[in-house]
């Protein structure tokens, strides 16, 4: 998983509450056998003007060019800023997949939904909680500046705005140290690499025909 | 201090590290890989540029989406272009890591459970996982195994273990022997019958007594097959001779001295005389009938001898609505007779029931007879390529297609439809399977678990009969 630390990201505002899971990756892309690739069809509904099929070139497709991520100002964003309860609906993981596929290394909200936050973190995003108000003066601040960045430090759990603003954030001890070291869950456990290999030459010689 | 349950050896012996928020790392010894739900975890490998930990313990095969007819266009000729992705993917990935995979042109392929023990690459005191739930299957041999997720088997490829909660534990006796003619099918659809769907939920199941220790490798195989079926991920019986009998000789199977030092260490992997388990159940074996389910979840079964339940017998209301919604998606009607249950399709298949021991026991009810002409299908789909060898060498095949059955491929076939053998809206089957749910078989369709020589009966028949009965009136080469 990749480490997070500090992120200097551009801002893309998504003015929106409740965005749901097949919102952010509709249910025709779930087919696939990967974990990759989905960044093209993220927000797809939005995002295009015709209906989305897997497999297909996004390249030709119509684009809702008033889409804030069809917006050559957003391009290149790196924090999604939304409305509260983002990512309720299934627990799927293809939603972080899609958010990080296109690019994005954080999401800021006033809140999130459970499962959606929890694999945010499995998945090497940060999500941030804020405010109602803080959100507020970000989304102001963005749309009428443009190529508008966050400062974001995980290590102090601080949002810095172009002004010099400062936002504090909470975020879970565990959560923030596998963060940190790009840890996902397999990192956690091969943290403990040394206890496996002992079990295994303790093993080895109690159960020879097992290796 | 207490006995321990052989649930608790095998969790012991398995033990890396216990973790302070009551978890715990355990090692794996053998994972099983099949097409559907492995192909994220070898991408998430790849991304985090992981290699797996020991490539020897892992071992694939392609199951669930293979065609069970004509295969000579291989992959290719997979029509469903899915189901065709998903089968390549697993070729590559086990070429790319160097993982054993048996393909689909090769003789051992097969459904994933039917070969771990064929090939000896299940054995007793391992763990073993899959990621898929009828993994407990693997417990009759004395093993801890478990069905896990995706994520988990990209955890066990990475790391060897798996982070795991110790359940509690269960012992199901089965007092006495069975009758003539009765299964291991028949015994777990009773147990699950008795304690229902939930009934092992957060338990590990030790299945025991005379009868369960009578029943052959694929006996108690099928029993521990269905315990995910009664809320349990895992059920296992003690080893005995039976089960080093079965092991003996086998690809994977330990050799020369390791076998003797594996032999010995076996013998301790059964219950302590003075163990404690948190729940018994008890059966008296005598009792149980051969059993078919009439409703839409595997609890949902009676004896052939009995009539349909009425809902306006029910002990509350939620079962009466149970009843009620069940008898209407069946298209059965409130104390008919079970024996009237007409069927359209007849499916002798699964990891519940394709091994040559079910093929036999098939066989033997359909000999020199023709299956109902109001039967639309009847489909014998062996577990794996061997198990379609030997069943060959023995004529078994010639004897169905005789009867007018069809003599297919192996893999995971009608069990879930995912290929192309699927039933019809509204069209009853007789499934050897192990999920009666709706639409399991199909959309619409309607499935009625049973053991392979009442589903063989009932396709000559036409409808459902009491296999011992059949026996006697038609005993013509049945053996
Ligand atoms: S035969 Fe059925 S239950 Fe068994 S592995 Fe295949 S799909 Fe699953």
């Amino acid at each position: 998983m990749k480490q997070f630390n500090e992120l200097n990201g551009k801002v893309a505002p998504l003015d929106r509450a409740n965005v749901d899971t097949d919102m952010i990756i509709p249910k025709q892309f779930l087919k696939s056998i990967k974990r990759t690739g989905f960044g093209k069809n993220l927000f797809d509904e939005l995002r295009y003007l015709d209906e989305g099929q897997p497999d297909q070139d996004c390249s030709e497709r119509p684009l809702n060019e008033t889409f804030v991520l069809n917006q050559p100002r957003y391009a290149g964003s790196s924090i999604l800023i939304a409305r509260e309860n983002f990512g309720c609906g299934s627990s799927r993981e293809h939603a972080p997949w899609a958010l990080d596929d296109y690019g994005f290394r954080c999401v800021i909200a006033p809140s999130f939904a459970d499962i959606f936050f929890n694999n945010c973190f499995k998945n090497g995003l940060l999500p941030i909680v804020l405010t109602e108000d803080q959100v507020a003066s970000v989304f102001e601040q963005v749309e009428s500046n443009e190529d508008y960045t966050l400062k974001i430090s995980l290590e102090n759990q601080t949002v810095t705005t172009p002004v010099g603003e400062i936002f504090t954030f909470e975020v879970d001890d565990f959560r923030k140290h596998c963060l940190l070291n790009g840890l996902d869950d397999i990192g956690v456990t091969l943290e403990d690499e040394e206890a496996i290999r002992v079990y295994e030459r303790k093993r080895e010689t109690e159960a020879p025909w097992l290796f | 201090m207490a006995g321990k349950t052989l649930y608790d050896k095998l969790w012991n012996s398995h033990l890396v590290k216990e973790r302070s928020d009551g978890s715990a790392l355990i090692y794996i010894d053998r994972q099983l890989l099949h097409e559907v739900t492995s192909p994220q975890a070898f991408e998430g490998l790849r991304i985090a540029g992981r290699k797996p930990w020991r490539l020897d313990t892992n071992l694939a095969t392609p199951d669930h989406n293979v065609p069970t007819t004509d295969r000579s266009e291989g992959i290719e000729g997979i029509v469903d272009p899915v189901s065709r992705i998903q089968v390549q993917t697993l070729d590559d990935n086990c070429d790319e890591f160097g993982i054993t995979e048996f393909k689909m042109a090769d003789e051992r392929q097969g459904i994933v459970h039917v070969i771990g023990p064929e090939q000896g690459a299940t054995l007793p005191g391992m763990t073993v996982v899959c990621g898929d739930s009828h993994t407990s299957t693997h417990g009759a041999f004395g093993a801890l195994a478990h069905g896990i997720g995706t994520s988990e088997v990209e955890h066990v490829l990475a790391t060897q273990t798996l982070v795991q909660k110790k359940m509690k534990n269960m012992l199901v006796r089965v007092n006495g022997s069975v009758g003539p003619g009765i299964t291991g099918k028949d015994i777990v659809l009773a147990i699950i019958g008795k304690i229902g769907t939930a009934g092992g939920t957060g338990y590990a199941i030790e299945f025991g007594g005379e009868a369960i220790q009578e029943l052959s490798m694929e006996g108690r195989m099928t029993v521990c097959n269905m315990a995910i079926e009664a809320g349990a991920r895992i059920g296992v019986i003690a080893v005995d001779q039976t089960t080093i009998d079965y092991v003996e000789g086998r690809p994977y199977a330990p050799k020369g001295e390791n076998w003797d030092l594996a032999v010995a260490a076996w013998q301790d992997l059964k219950s302590d005389d003075d163990a404690v388990f948190d729940n018994i159940v008890e059966l008296t074996a005598a009792d149980i009938e051969p059993q078919v389910t009439w409703g839409t979840s595997p609890e949902m079964v009676l004896p052939i001898s009995d009539n349909v339940p009425n809902p306006e017998n029910a002990d509350n209301a939620t079962q009466k609505e149970g009843i009620s919604r069940a008898l209407a998606y069946m298209g059965l009607k409130a104390d008919m007779p079970i024996k009237d249950i007409k069927l359209d399709r007849v499916f002798i298949g699964s990891c519940t029931n394709s091994r040559i021991e079910d093929l036999r026991a098939a066989a033997a009810v359909a000999k020199g007879h023709k299956v109902a002409a109001t039967l639309k299908q009847a489909l014998i789909v062996p577990g794996s390529g061997l198990v379609k060898a030997q069943a060959e060498k023995e004529g078994l095949d010639k004897i169905f297609i005789e009867a007018g059955m069809e003599w297919r491929e192996p893999g995971c076939s009608m069990c879930l439809a995912m290929n192309a053998d699927k039933l019809g809206q509204g069209e009853h089957c007789a499934s050897t399977s192990n999920r009666n749910f709706e639409g399991r078989q199909g959309f619409g369709g309607r499935t009625h678990l049973v053991s392979p020589a009442m589903a063989a009966a009932a396709a000559i028949a036409g409808h459902f009969v009491d296999v011992r009965s059949f026996v006697d009136t038609a005993s013509e080469g049945v053996a």
